[in-house]
């Protein structure tokens, strides 16, 4: 359980408990998700799929499967890609383009190459099998480093190389900082590609209507700029394509982001004029679906005096996006906001590095990069303490950012904006009574067992902008990210806040709902939060970066106070006050000087829309108002060295974890978890203890279980949740939130973002515990993850035999 | 993930599976709880031409606790079995077994029969079976009755001795008799309720003095098929068990074994666990024994 | 060729119902192709996440697994036939809602039926029972956490379900015009 609230001071609605009004329509099955939605005429995709790494396609022959009675179509990308335009990468690196149908060539096994359209899905399926395509396999890479090497495989020849993005960024005086340093130490971590892999996969529904020319779209989705994208591909105008916002997603944590997808739709539902619909089945999601994650070689060096002040750090991380790229190489560029994570840390050279082989692509994974980063700082924090022999708890305390030390300005660019890292971290040791820890510690050993405790303090960047991309991409020169809501107050007097993008578990309209409650004074559970669609609504970027507590909540916030002015300048108008002589109070409108004196909601509402005549001259009629807002401190372009502002808050949170490990089989049981959080203020401490919960349990699965593994033939080997292992309930244990409030100065309420919170400290901390358990044997696992067998094999110094390396 | 076109017939008694058998052949596949046929067939890795449901025979899902054995029918659900203490007094390797076995959504529609013809060398059930050496009755429409003990009936992963024609109609699970039948089952596996990577069970009878006077082992998930050691565990008649017993029958077993490969365990990693496995299931057997 | 349809005739929800199916549809199907009930989901169709959960004759059962012929003649409760009438919610239902036992909604209605075959044969299950009777289900947003606290929240002694949701707004009394209401 989350210990009790912080008091967050002086809110009525902000910060309390208070029921997610999505809740109800969940737990009684009437939620609304994609595939729930079921167009009269609706056609099935199944996909053909490439069985190779790398291969030529010599020929496809669709003739049986189109012979088969109630199947429409089995396109292939001769057909599909000469139509539409390429997705293309965050990089700039335009040879590299991806279409949504292989066309000559398959850089993946996975890779999509016909896509069949029938009356049913499993018609599909069977006109599937019956299409017969002629591979010649060519040499492939599966290994990045392989693919680094001038003589390997070429994944797109047309780039000349394998590496997609590489730059060196030296912040401060990184050279000399070393040099003056007492100790250097150098280490390899890995980081292993997962990815969030939510219990809903990828679903896009289209249906065109040749009269309008009009796109209508039902998916699954999360990601910025979906709707231009769609349009841009598939060569329509902006207003050629309507996404459906309200649509409920079944959990996405990034990954939702299935453009290739929903071009493939779009193109079949205009090619067909039928309504066309793909739902991913488990397999597809697994292998084609192009949702796994960072796939990371860190090499690190630190710089540290023998108190365990450390100066500096050189960091080379080598990134396996897969077989094409998106936005993944844009990972790399995130973590730079945050690169020294909470310590003092004075220079810092970094550099990216981000490499195609021929695996399933990359995807944006919660975090956005920074989790693996994390692992990799905090992995070395402990690995100093021991060099050392100093406690890791007290390594942190000597490098940790002071309280009185912010807006504190970090190498690479970023102020972090405000914190109290050392009180976190202590409220979290003391939530899990330290000493008591430290005693089970030597108990669990006296029984025979390894043990480690496993502390780790990690930020979590928030407020989400994409200063990364003019990072990444000189020709790239966004410096915008905003968010906007519209909140209108209707004849009835009831509330309505318009949002526009999906929601995909975060509760946004409990966030909207609560906010303009707050502001309006008025009981939450009476308004109503709509999400627009695309033609409707106002500009989003989409609930990515944790930023939808400071960019929706702020621009609710924002569309409230106006509104909410409107109502004060009615009001005393009314009342013929000056609007300095009256306050707002529940939706009323009273006379300081004599509170008998006061224009009620009902009536403000009225006269707003019928009265015109008791309206203040030039008054617009009706109560209806937008605000769009940017990303506060957001707007810059990066300096030459690559310095820039990333994201404007700074979430904190401090894990503390006691682990044991069973010596002969190498099983892993977690006996405490104790997490402190830091975001600032909560404006629903509810969902941010739900997030976090759900972060922490997300990053035990990527610490202990979970791994998209490749044969050395490339082909996936935990394609099914057989092979790839989500943890249960039985794995996940319980957990301790300690929560701690540091507002932040640059938003509404105070709040900073959470969206991410748990998976950014969690996967660090169990490995550092398991690291403090093995250090009894003089050894560590530098790797995820860390199954019984990859600890097993540790202990006993035995290689993976040949055929499952 | 949708199953290939079949057709399907719910069998209104055991002759009309036996005919639709004999009739189809390699084309049919009889449905017990298909808890791993339904999806083997959404991945269209099984595609039988024709389903043979064998779900409401009740003659198929009789429980018949009987003076040397338990008879428990083909259909016979693994939920059905957690909560029997009259089986449990009788059989308390079921109980042991099931522990371990999936979770409540598939035990609910998981049959015993179902378990066994499935073979799969790390499921719960075919170790139990082979440990006790079960004897599995089988029957066809040309051949009638055929009995084929536990031991012999597991011929491979995922190969039973069950002809095309043949249905498993029932199986015999022997009962010890005496007091101090103690029976222990431990597996290591990556998840609760998760196909081992190893398991081992054994059940032993002890006198009073914690010496063994009757003894019966074996491995699951370290071979093509689960393994009973009838030869090491007759080493243990005679003892008390100890540490150093344990450890050298566990390595002899476990030495004999021909672990497979695969994502979550090398073949050496197997072998340990096996080791350590059964080790452990015999201490804990003695301690349970002492502590009785 | 394909086989012939077979008409299936189930009790869903306590209401007879009937459709002609293919003999691979499965149960899960039928529920959310044939009868629209679309609050029960799919997840993985092998057999492993829990999501299309259902009870059959009281039981939960993964409905992925089954084929909806299998189930003719049987009686399947779904998500949406737990609670004890439309518009109210059982306890299990009103306690996810209070201790936010979920967020994205997918998982959930797995969760209910499992939560709810649980309670209805352990009035008052421990922490130990509750994760395993979940353990069947798998989630990825809450971390299960707040699951485990519903469940013991709901099975509470005295525990009531909260009464209706609070009522939207009314129209207030001034703004209906005499006249002007039919436009």
């Amino acid at each position: 359980m989350a210990d009790a609230m912080t008091d967050n001071g002086g809110f009525k609605y902000i910060g309390k408990h208070r029921r997610a009004v999505e809740h109800r329509r969940f737990v009684s099955g009437q939620g609304r998700f994609a595939a729930d939605i079921v167009p009269l005429g609706l056609l099935h995709v199944a996909i053909v799929a490439s069985p190779h790494a790398s291969a030529r396609i010599v020929s496809i022959d669709t003739s049986k499967a189109l012979a088969l009675p109630g199947v429409h179509a089995a396109l292939t990308g001769d057909e599909l890609c000469p139509a539409i335009e390429p997705m293309l990468p965050g990089v700039d690196a335009m040879q590299v383009k991806r279409y949504p149908l292989a066309r000559g060539i398959v850089r993946y096994a996975g890779e999509w190459v016909v896509a069949v359209v029938a009356e049913t899905r499993a018609l599909a399926e069977d006109a599937s099998e019956l299409v017969d395509i002629v591979y010649e396999t060519t040499p492939h890479v599966v290994d990045a480093e392989a693919a680094m090497a001038e003589s390997a495989p070429q994944v797109h020849p047309a780039l000349g190389s394998n590496v997609i993005y590489r730059r060196q960024f030296v912040w401060g005086a990184v050279d000399e900082h070393f040099a003056a340093a007492a100790h250097h130490l150098e280490y390899r971590v890995r980081w292993a590609r997962s990815a969030t892999v939510p219990i809903e996969t990828f679903v896009v529904t289209c249906a065109w209507n040749d009269a309008t020319r009009l796109l209508d779209i039902w998916a699954s989705i999360q990601m910025p700029k979906f709707p231009d994208l769609m349009a841009k591909c598939l060569r329509l105008p902006g207003n050629g394509v309507r996404v459906h916002f309200d649509v409920d997603v079944g959990g996405s944590y990034g990954v939702k982001r299935g453009l290739k997808h929903s071009v493939l739709v779009g193109y079949l539902a205009m090619k067909l004029g039928r309504p066309v619909r793909f739902l991913e089945d488990r397999l597809e999601n697994m292998r084609g679906g192009d949702m796994q994650g960072p796939d990371r070689i860190f090499d690190v060096s630190l710089a540290f005096d023998g108190d365990g002040t450390i100066r500096s750090m050189r960091m080379r991380a080598i990134d396996d996006i897969g077989a094409y790229a998106g936005r993944s190489p844009l990972q790399l560029g995130k973590p730079v906001g945050a690169i020294v994570g909470p310590y003092r840390i004075a220079s810092v050279a970094y550099e990216a590095v981000s490499v195609m082989t021929n695996k399933t692509p990359q995807e944006a994974v919660r975090g956005f990069g920074q989790a693996p980063t994390n692992y990799a700082i905090e992995s070395g924090i402990d690995k100093v303490a021991r060099f050392l022999g100093l406690e890791p708890v007290a390594l942190r305390r000597v490098n940790l950012i002071g309280k009185d030390e912010f807006p504190y300005l970090i190498p690479s660019g970023t102020h972090y904006d405000s914190g109290d890292y050392a009180t976190v971290l202590d409220k979290a040791l003391a939530a899990a009574s330290h000493p008591e820890l430290v005693a089970k510690r030597a108990e669990l050993r006296a029984a025979g067992l390894l043990a480690g405790i496993g502390v780790s303090t990690c930020l979590e960047p928030s407020g989400g902008n994409s200063a990364f991309e003019p990072l990444f991409n000189p020709k790239n020169q966004t410096t915008t990210w905003m968010d906007s809501c519209l909140v209108r107050i209707d004849l009835n007097a009831a509330v309505t806040g318009v949002m526009g993008t999906s929601t995909s578990g975060q509760a946004h309209e409990t966030l909207v709902s609560t906010v303009l409650g707050e502001i309006f004074d008025r009981e939450p559970d009476s308004i109503r939060v709509v999400h627009a669609d695309s033609l409707n609504a106002l500009p989003s970027n989409s609930p990515v970066g944790s930023r939808m507590a400071i960019m929706l909540g702020g621009a609710a916030a924002g569309a409230a106070k106006i509104l909410r002015a409107k109502l004060v300048r009615l009001g005393a108008h009314n009342l013929q006050l000056d609007d300095a002589e009256v306050r707002y109070e529940g939706g009323d409108v009273v006379s300081r000087a004599d509170p008998s004196r006061r224009m009620t909601w009902d009536a403000l509402v009225e006269i707003a829309h019928r009265h015109y005549h008791k309206l203040p001259p030039g008054m617009e009629p009706g109560l209806q108002e937008k605000f769009v807002w940017e990303v506060p401190t957001g707007g810059s372009l990066p300096t030459a060295d690559g310095r820039i502002q990333m994201y404007p808050c700074h979430s904190f949170e401090s894990h503390v974890v006691l682990t044991s490990i069973d010596p002969q089989t190498g099983g892993v049981t977690i006996h405490r978890y104790v997490c402190g959080h830091d975001c600032g203020v909560m404006i629903s401490p509810d969902v941010v203890h739900g997030m976090t919960y759900g972060g922490i349990s997300h990053g035990i699965g990527a610490a202990l279980l979970e791994k998209f593994a490749y044969s050395e033939d490339g082909q996936l080997l935990s394609g099914t949740f057989m092979d790839y292992l989500l943890p249960s309930a039985q794995e996940i244990p319980p957990i301790t939130i300690v929560d701690h409030c540091t507002p932040s100065p640059l938003t509404e309420f105070g709040q900073k973002g959470s969206g991410e919170a748990g998976y950014l400290g969690s996967v660090a901390a169990i490995a550092n515990a398991i690291n403090d358990a093995l250090a009894a044997h003089n050894t560590s696992i530098d790797f995820l993850p860390m199954t019984p067998q990859a600890i097993w094999r540790t202990l006993n110094a035995t290689a993976l035999p040949k055929e499952n390396a | 993930m949708k199953a290939a076109p079949f057709e399907y017939v719910r069998a209104h008694d055991l002759d009309h599976v036996l005919q639709l058998l004999a009739a189809y052949g390699t084309d049919a596949k009889p449905i017990a709880g298909g808890q791993s046929l339904v999806p083997m067939m959404a991945m269209r890795l099984a595609r039988p031409a024709l389903i043979v449901d064998i779900n409401r025979l009740d003659v198929l899902s009789e429980v018949t606790i009987g003076p040397h054995a338990v008879t428990l029918g083909a259909t016979v659900r693994q939920r059905d079995l957690e909560d029997d203490t009259a089986l449990h007094a009788r059989l308390p390797m079921l109980r042991e077994a099931l522990r371990w076995v999936g979770h409540t959504q598939t035990r609910n529609r998981g049959t015993v029969g179902g378990s066994l013809a499935h073979a799969d060398p790390s499921a719960e059930l075919p170790l139990a079976a082979v440990v006790l050496d079960a004897t599995v009755h089988l029957r066809s429409e040309a051949g009638g009755d055929r009995t084929v003990p536990a031991s012999e009936f597991f011929l491979g992963p995922m190969t039973a001795a069950v002809a095309e024609t043949e249905c498993l109609v029932s199986i015999d699970w022997p009962v010890w008799d005496g007091d101090g039948v103690v029976c222990v089952f431990d597996e290591f596996a990556m998840r609760h309720g998760d196909f081992a990577m190893a398991s081992a069970a054994c059940q032993l009878q002890l006198d009073a003095d914690g010496i063994c006077r009757r003894a019966a082992i074996g491995l699951g998930g370290v071979d093509g098929v689960p393994l009973a050691f009838p030869q090491l565990a007759a080493r243990l008649v005679g003892h008390r068990i100890d540490a150093d017993l344990a450890r050298g029958i566990a390595a002899d077993a476990s030495a004999a074994c021909a672990p497979g490969s695969d994502l979550h365990a090398g073949s050496d990693y197997r072998r340990h666990l096996g080791n350590v496995l059964l080790t452990r299931v015999l201490l804990q057997a003695g301690e349970q024994r002492l502590a009785a | 060729m394909a086989p012939a349809l077979i008409t299936v005739e189930i009790t869903v929800n306590g209401k007879l119902r009937s459709a002609a199916v293919e003999p691979r549809t499965t149960l899960v199907d039928f529920l959310r192709d044939s009868l629209g009930l679309t609050g029960t989901h799919v997840g993985c169709e092998h057999g492993i996440c829990g999501a299309c959960s259902v009870l059959l004759e009281g039981d939960p059962i993964r409905s992925c697994c089954m084929f909806a012929v299998q189930a003719d003649g049987m009686a399947v409760t779904t998500v949406e036939g737990l609670a004890p009438e439309r518009g109210r919610l059982s306890k299990i239902q009103d306690a996810f809602c209070e201790t936010h036992a979920l967020q994205c909604g997918y998982c959930t209605s797995g969760m209910l039926i499992a939560c709810h075959a649980l309670v209805e044969h352990t009035p008052q299950p421990d922490e130990a029972q509750i994760r395993d009777a979940i353990g069947g289900n798998l989630c990825r947003c809450t971390g299960y956490q707040q699951i485990v606290d519903a469940v013991k929240l709901g099975t509470q002694p005295g525990y009531t379900v909260r009464a209706d949701p609070v009522k939207r707004a009314a129209t207030p009394e001034n703004t209906v015009v005499p006249g002007a209401s039919n436009g």
